[in-house]
């Protein structure tokens, strides 16, 4: 391939090359920033003297984070969200795309199923409805609350299923002739093979109850019973900008505990920092549910 | 005779007794998307009731027919947030669909594979934080005091900005950082279109003498029209939902008038008011507008782009 060597050709590579950095820049910065005031003096960062490196270098902010309780406890009943919520999703989402992935005349009333499914994907009851029913199934106030309402992930059953469309008949046909249950098929055949799509699956739900924030201010009476998220919300959020006027909010950012803040704000990031690189070959596959032909 | 219809009798019964366990395997599943997800569908007569929260959903509410939506009718913040949903979810739809295509081409001519890895790497990167994170993140950002944006934009002479603080910019600021937190994520679909492209269509046009621009024009994008009109069609869902997540973590009250959204006006008069009857009423209508737009999508996905979901 000749190459044009115009000047035009060769502005456009800079130009391009300079814009997906920016770009790529763009999304970088705020975090280091964010890191940088956490690593800061409080002097320092109320001062607004650090950009991208800490000034007056000091692990003050993580110290005190290390000792508020309140930011464990809430670290840990958001660990065990994830464990438990992406559990119950993992084990909703098999049970229901396997049989729903089968041909009509295999499964006949799949087609009525797959539409008691997809229905609650087109129409929606709402937050105030929602809540009464978390309430009248004596959830609120509960852990529970986190985790059941959405156990059965209809967008994720939806993409799995069609995965598992795609595993080979002639393995589950042997398996047949072997004598093997249905059971012993989904956990035997299609689950073994079906590694990358659980994984994205997987990924997906982790992604969702690690960063759910709403359910936990919702449904909990009390901030000691918080996830991660909601409990930073109560930190990072409430307290700055409810309320207050331009006046108020300037004096406030005099006096804030912002090298805390960061620190927090990092602190609970690096869970999904450390996570999204690995998994990155795997999104693609998630993100257009069902499939184009032609 | 006699026999093929014995057969026959006893095919189906094994038919029905091959498929229980498929049966089983749904049953928990559907039971709880019944109580989670179809009576609170049921659970929208709320909207015609003077409900009080006490007395349970299906308990002895008082029916009030359409007062809550006379009600919410008059009440200008209601309009006021329909308003602003709908301006903010109409530049977030455009924006997510014309910047990540920009970006995917753009990305497409880069040459160096390092250097094109890393840099999507790093624009995935915003979409796997919370707004809540995001939120705290872009308060300490664009704070008028010592934020890093102003003090960047002060040494050009610019006065602090209130970007979350002021009507003038809570919309511009709400968009902005929508899009440009999820434009990486965005990009994903297109790359893995572009990846698909015939390479010898590209060596056909240098052939006929198209520079990069021209193939970029003429060869990349008119690759990426089927894709681009799915993911239009398919936003289309979103007109009322200009991001609950996002607003309700950065708006407050000075910004109401030009921030205040659907969700976050529920969540409000539903919740912090216990006006439920009032809330509903506000979701119903989003819901129903919602409905028809999302089933529209779909059905002209599936018309026109051949597109299935199971």
């Amino acid at each position: 391939m000749v190459e044009s060597k115009h000047w035009s050709a060769r502005l456009f590579v800079i130009l391009n090359y300079l814009i997906i950095s920016l770009l790529a820049l763009s999304c970088l910065i705020p975090l280091i920033h964010v890191l940088a005031v956490s690593l800061s003096s409080s002097a320092a960062a109320t001062g607004g003297l650090v950009v991208l490196w800490p000034v007056d270098f000091t692990l003050e902010s993580y110290a005190y984070v290390a000792r508020r309780a309140a930011f464990w406890r809430s670290m840990l009943i958001s660990l065990e969200r994830v464990i438990v919520g992406v559990g119950l999703n993992m084990l909703f989402c098999i049970v229901c795309a396997y049989p729903l992935s089968k041909e009509r005349q295999q499964f006949r009333f799949r087609t009525a199923y797959a539409w008691y499914f997809f229905i609650t994907m087109l129409v929606s009851g709402g937050l105030i409805p929602l809540y009464m029913v978390v309430f009248q199934t004596g959830l609120t106030g509960t852990f529970w609350s986190l985790v059941i309402p959405g156990a059965v992930p209809v967008y994720n059953i939806i993409l799995l299923l069609n995965f598992f469309r795609q595993t080979p008949r002639e393995l589950e046909e042997a398996a047949i002739m072997d004598g093997a249950s249905q059971w012993r098929i989904l956990w035997q055949v299609y689950v073994p093979t079906s590694t990358a799509a659980l994984a994205t699956v997987a990924l997906y739900s982790t992604v969702y109850h690690w960063n759910e924030w709403f359910n936990g201010i919702l449904y909990l009476s009390s901030p000691d019973q918080y996830p991660l998220q909601s409990y930073l919300r109560t930190i990072v959020i409430d307290m700055k900008l409810t309320n207050m006027g331009a006046n108020d909010w300037q004096a406030l950012a005099l006096v804030s505990d912002r090298t805390v803040k960061c620190a927090q704000i990092f602190l609970a990031s690096i869970p999904m920092l450390i996570l999204y690189p690995f998994l990155q070959r795997y999104f693609v596959k998630g993100l257009v549910l069902g499939s184009v032909k032609g | 005779m006699l026999q093929t219809a014995q057969k026959t009798s006893r095919g189906k019964k094994h038919w029905f007794h091959k498929e229980i366990p498929f049966h089983l395997m749904l049953l928990p599943a559907v039971i709880l998307v019944f109580i989670y997800m179809y009576v609170p569908m049921a659970g929208l007569v709320i909207a015609f009731e003077k409900f009080i929260p006490a007395k349970g959903l299906f308990g002895d509410q008082k029916w009030i027919g359409w007062d809550n939506f006379i009600y919410l009718y008059h009440l200008p913040g209601a309009i006021n947030a329909l308003r602003n949903t709908v301006i903010i979810a109409f530049f977030k739809i455009v924006l997510h669909l014309l910047i990540p295509v920009t970006v995917s081409i753009l990305l497409n001519e880069v040459r160096s594979a390092a250097f094109r890895r890393t840099a999507q790497t790093l624009i995935y990167l915003p979409h796997f934080l919370s707004w809540i994170i995001m939120g705290g993140i872009l308060i300490d950002l664009l704070s008028p005091s010592g934020g890093l944006i102003n003090n960047f934009l002060g040494l050009f002479g610019i006065e602090p900005i209130f970007f979350l603080g002021s009507n003038k910019y809570f919309r511009f600021t709400l968009i902005s950082t929508d899009v440009w937190k999820e434009f990486g994520f965005n990009t994903i679909v297109y790359l893995a279109a572009i990846t698909n492209i015939d390479p010898t269509q590209y060596e056909a046009a240098t052939i006929d003498g198209a520079n990069r621009f021209q193939r970029m024009i003429h060869v990349t994008l008119p690759n990426l029209r089927m894709i681009i009109v799915l993911m239009m069609v398919l936003s289309l869902g979103n007109v009322l939902n200009a991001g609950f997540d996002q607003v309700y973590n950065l708006y407050s009250k000075q910004v109401y008038e030009s921030g205040d959204i659907l969700d976050t006006f529920i969540y409000r008069v539903g919740l912090i008011d216990a006006q439920f009857g009032v809330a509903t009423a506000m979701g119903m209508f989003k819901s129903l507008v919602s409905t028809l737009f999302i089933s529209v999508s779909y059905f002209a996905a599936y018309k026109f782009a051949d597109y299935r979901i199971f």
